[in-house]
């Protein structure tokens, strides 16, 4: 029906998204012979990877030599609290380090030790100092040297690209997508042997975020419409240091490198509060007084490790009881203080952006005074369910890799663990989509009539003169999203969210945008929120299914881990595949570990 | 209630003009808030590009009162009373409102040759950390591209754009000129092609990044000395008459095997 004539390109392998898995993967497919695109919703560079500040776990042994793969399994696994694909967490465990020093072959500079070699830092959840980096700074390095190696590569980069929807042949396999170029408005569809999607997470529906704009979910959304499952929706990481003030920032993220480098958290009577909240399993690990936990920093075998650097559910639970019992700060947080453990030289070199931001943005000199914080929603482990050594889902064609997959962090991800996620299998995405076609079996058409369909839906606003405006809805969601589906969670908090976000599909199908269509950031909005309504959705049916809590999960219903629960991810799908049908949740038996990799687990590495 | 009046220049490449926008005024807020509230109430249109809203990203760059400014790290009580002008980066061509077309910087960046280490060896590379340090500095730029906005050589010679990289670009090659493993040489190139002769180091680029780079004084003074050392100093030129060691195009430095 559509009468707009729109720009077509054709390509072997077709990225979507542009930070570090994307990246990584347009790399590994181009090097492998293939025509490879890459499409970015925003300029090449400005990915949600360049957020990410303390740095890159891989066990490469540089500072403790004791550090190798199967105790980064293991913290990765203990972490997770078992829910994570253990083959995942294997090949990332054992591939993380080269896919670091693949960096610096490519230009990445991090910081060294003494005898030259790639210094390495504390970080919560990881017994040794593990996390390659740059101060704090090192997703920057991470998506520079990505980006930098790509454009030499000679790789297309379609930059300020939207993606409404993905595209199949008549056979069901993935052939493609749709889109529109924000600077125009004009549409354009790809088509493609293979859709590698890399789309980062969806934070962006909650009030207290460190998610950019960028972050509403797209790829989860396109996947599960598209016919693939995602797992694990209920886990969403609330960090647990985000800045609480000013109002304006709030959300905004502090490096748990402050944490790896000695700084401490207190409540409002100074009380270092972190020692009275060591779940029993992390018991035998954790120091008992003050005195032991400052003798590790500089000696890990001297004393064990400071409560602060528990994983980040850990402590992101521990703060909320805190201000709830009525100990917080002024504005709603807690204490974060380094200035009184480190000097301001120290300081200023090994945080120097954490020292910028506090500064410029809230007036606070944290080489002289405490930072206010709290937890802020961060990062989604669930995501799309893929293979783990190829990362493909269950839709021929379609790989996904980085945030939006899902299995790899199981319930909660541990800090450093992201960034080599994305190379690790962004890589094995770029091999994964290079063998698929290599088998030969790829789209031999492209369903005109799914693009005819998702342009007009997005067209649909314009012709709307009296519907709402798409910030009010977007504001009105990430107020709900904050007060039902957050932190800590209820059953009568979710039946609420489930009903409401019922009102939003129809809101949001009477949404209607202002102006024309080049460079719209109304309209552009409007086109965002049906995958922001889907993934909340997703996250909601999550939640109230997993009736116990586990790492990012927390149901005050249910306060315990329960271990049948804790042998399934729940696996949700689309029931028709247009965004508002309704999503079926089915149980999926989480993958049998091999007796000799259960063994690590229990094993004092 | 005290309150904020922001001039944004609204328009497209074929013109436009200020609106004037009152709203009312909150605490601790930055350039960037204010225009997001704008958006959200009377003009959803309004483009602006934004992303990490954290000083990270480099997305929001802007002329704040005729300066460029990152808007997420400008908040409006450093600002002198009265109404608060925004308008889009002078050099680059308008796309619309605050957007411009940077597309010059990404033309640029397709240009330069790219690293070429030797080989690495087991257990990685060893470099030390006063070697990296001088490459550090430059790879802490955000691409905020307001270095290339403020420079005279372009934003006011459109004409200078074909064969001038700017100094976003200058402490790229510098970067790679330092790099401690790097083989490849590219100094014919960057006193050929990139225009390094043009700038006349007014400091302007120094001066308005947000990351606090010391372009001209740690990239621009030494990459000049070396390109010019490089050119005229005799030695060096019958070496490379000798041992000729052709610059590297991008793509050929680009094959390098996986480790």
């Amino acid at each position: 029906m559509t009468d707009v004539t729109t720009e077509h390109h054709e390509y072997d392998v077709l990225i979507i998204g542009a930070g570090g898995a994307g990246l990584r993967a347009a790399i590994e497919a181009g090097q492998r012979g293939l025509k490879v695109g890459i499409i970015t919703k925003s300029l090449l560079g400005k990915a949600h990877t360049v957020m990410a500040e303390g740095g890159m776990a891989a066990a490469m042994g540089n500072v403790y030599p004791e550090d190798n793969w199967m105790v980064h399994f293991r913290d990765t696994m203990r972490g997770g609290k078992y829910l994570n694909n253990y083959r995942m967490a294997e090949l990332h465990a054992k591939e993380a380090p080269d896919r670091v020093w693949e960096l610096e072959q490519w230009g990445a500079l991090f910081d060294r030790t003494k005898d030259g070699k790639i210094l390495q830092r504390d970080f919560g959840g990881h017994r040794y100092a593990r996390l390659a980096h740059v101060g704090d700074r090192t997703g920057l390095e991470l998506i520079r040297t990505l980006q930098q190696k790509v454009v030499s590569m000679g790789t297309d980069v379609f930059m300020e690209c939207k993606v409404l929807q993905l595209v199949h042949d008549a056979e069901g396999r993935v052939a493609g997508c749709v889109g529109y170029w924000r600077a125009t408005g004009e549409f354009v569809t790809f088509q493609a042997k293979t859709v590698v999607l890399a789309t980062g997470g969806a934070g962006k529906s909650w009030k207290f975020t460190s998610n950019s704009w960028e972050s509403t979910g797209d790829g989860h959304a396109m996947a599960l419409w598209a016919g693939a499952k995602l797992i694990d929706m209920e886990c969403v990481q609330f960090h647990p240091t985000g800045m609480v003030w000013p109002l304006s920032v709030r959300g905004l993220l502090v490096t748990e490198g402050v944490r790896g480098d000695g700084g401490v958290l207190r409540n409002s009577l100074g009380e270092r509060f972190m020692f009275n909240y060591v779940a029993p399993m992390f018991r035998a690990e954790t120091a008992e007084s003050e005195e032991e936990a400052d003798k590790w920093y500089d000696d890990h075998t001297a004393g064990r490790r400071p409560p602060e650097l528990l994983p980040r559910d850990e402590v992101a639970r521990a703060i909320n009881a805190e201000v709830k019992a009525g100990r917080g700060s002024a504005h709603g947080g807690v204490f974060l203080d380094i200035a009184t453990r480190r000097s301001a030289e120290f300081i200023r070199r090994r945080l120097p952006s954490m020292y910028h931001q506090f500064m410029e943005l809230a007036g606070v000199d944290i080489t002289r005074e405490a930072m206010e914080i709290g937890p802020t929603c961060h990062y989604f482990m669930g995501g799309v369910q893929v293979d783990a050594d190829s990362q493909a889902t269950v839709v021929p064609g379609l790989f996904a890799a980085g945030e939006v997959g899902g299995g790899m962090h199981g319930a909660n991800r541990l800090g450093g663990n992201s960034l080599s996620d994305l190379v690790v299998f962004g890589r094995r995405a770029g091999i994964g989509a290079a063998e698929y076609i290599e088998a030969g079996d790829v789209a031999t058409s492209f369903d005109q009539g799914e693009v005819d369909a998702a342009i007009s839906e997005a067209l649909a606003p314009f012709d709307r003169t009296n519907g709402e405006n798409p910030y009010d809805i977007q504001h009105d969601l990430q107020e709900m999203m904050q007060l039902n589906v957050g932190i800590i969670r209820n059953a009568g908090e979710l039946d609420l969210a489930i009903d409401e976000l019922d009102k939003f599909t129809e809101r949001v199908k009477n949404v209607s945008v202002k102006g024309g269509r080049a460079y719209n950031p109304g309209w552009n909005l409007a086109t965002d929120l049906p995958s922001m309504i889907t993934v909340s959705k997703c996250v909601t049916n999550g939640a109230l299914r997993r009736k116990e809590s586990r790492g990012g999960h927390t149901r005050e219903d249910f306060p315990n881990a329960d271990p049948e629960l804790g042998k399934l991810n729940f696996a949700q799908s689309s029931d028709g595949g247009h965004w508002d049908d309704p999503v079926s949740v089915h149980e999926s038996s989480i993958l049998i570990m091999p007796a000799e990799l259960k063994a690590l687990l229990e094993e004092d590495l | 209630m005290a309150e904020v009046t922001m001039r944004v220049w609204r328009g497209d490449a074929s013109g436009g003009d200020f609106e004037t926008y009152t709203l009312e005024q909150n605490e601790g807020e930055v350039v960037l808030d204010v225009i997001h509230r704008i958006q959200a109430t009377d003009a959803p249109d309004l483009a602006c590009r934004w992303n990490c809203k954290a000083g990270k990203c480099g997305s929001c760059s802007a002329e704040v009162n005729g300066k460029p400014r990152l808007m997420c790290m400008t908040r409006m009580d450093t600002l002198p009373k009265g109404p608060v002008t925004v308008t889009p980066m002078k050099a680059f061509p308008i796309i619309r409102d605050l957007v411009t077309d940077v597309s010059f910087n990404y033309v640029q960046a397709a240009k330069v040759p790219a690293l070429m280490p030797p080989p690495m060896p087991e257990g990685g590379y060893r470099m030390f950390q006063e070697d990296v340090e001088r490459g550090q500095e430059f790879r802490k730029c955000i691409e905020c591209f307001m270095c290339q906005d403020v420079c005279h050589v372009i934003r006011d010679h459109e004409e200078n754009k074909e064969h001038y990289a700017g100094p976003r670009f200058f402490i790229r090659y510098a970067e790679l000129e330092m790099h401690p493993l790097d083989q490849n040489d590219r100094r014919d190139l960057i006193r050929q092609d990139m225009g390094l002769g043009y700038c006349n180091i007014t400091k302007c680029c120094t001066e308005v990044c947000p990351e606090h780079i010391k372009i001209t004084d740690n990239a621009i003074i030494p990459l000049k000395e070396r390109v010019v050392d490089a050119h005229y100093d005799p030695v060096a030129w019958l070496g490379r008459k000798i041992r000729r060691k052709p610059k590297r195009s991008a793509a050929d430095a680009a094959v390098q095997p996986a480790p």
